[in-house]
């Protein structure tokens, strides 16, 4: 279960080597991402979540808004 | 795992850095003047208005706390009765525009509205400046 993180803590955990995911569609992920975000699409996320990530790293996923 | 719920678009409303194509197009955010007059909704108007001269400013932001905007007040509010306090004086509820905003739209927006300064603020209504017709390329 993922725990929710704030704007804070994603600068934080990103200084101190966290793995930052956009779940967005690759065309809205080109246009603007958080510094240093790799794009992995919702309809993906399952399939390459394990090849792309490393597990001893933790991982901040976000997408546009809470919708 | 982390689940950054507010997203993209907190990130980008506070102003924070992004990569990407839009990133070669100016937006709010390279404009913005940060350092700008602010006020309360208590203080007398005359004060306000001899702080915000003395900036060469010809508007000033009212806030509340955490700098969440409240109204403005520009240069006609900042002329009425220098008695009354700001909360009587100011525009309540201004439009506010987030720093991701493109410099062309905002060049669209202030034109059609006539707006000579326009506040900026983060997604949960904090101000972090202001712009002015100049600042999007209108003379």
């Amino acid at each position: 279960m993922a725990r929710e993180i704030d704007r804070d803590g994603v600068r934080r955990l990103m200084e101190e080597g966290a793995q930052i995911v956009e779940v967005l569609p690759a065309r809205e992920y080109s246009e603007d991402h958080l510094p240093g975000a790799i794009n992995l699409p919702l309809r993906k996320i399952e399939a390459d979540a394990s090849r792309v990530l490393d597990p001893s790293r933790p991982v901040i996923v976000y997408c546009w808004d809470t919708a | 795992m982390y689940d950054y719920r507010v997203g993209k678009q907190d990130w980008m409303g506070a102003g924070l850095p992004t990569e990407g194509t839009n990133t070669e197009r100016p937006r709010l955010v390279d404009v913005v003047h940060r350092d700008v007059p602010t006020c309360s909704l208590g203080e007398r108007l005359g004060d306000v208005r001899d702080r915000v001269v003395a900036t060469g400013w010809d508007a000033c932001v009212v806030v509340g706390r955490e700098r969440v905007v409240l109204g403005l007040l520009r240069a006609a509010e900042l002329q009425a009765n220098p008695e009354l306090p700001v909360e009587r004086a100011m525009r309540p509820g201004p439009s506010t525009y987030r720093p991701f905003v493109s410099v062309a739209e905002m060049r669209r927006i202030m034109t059609e509205r006539n707006l000579t300064s326009s506040p900026v603020t983060t997604s949960d209504g904090k101000l972090i400046g202001l712009v002015r017709q100049q600042d999007v390329g209108i003379d």
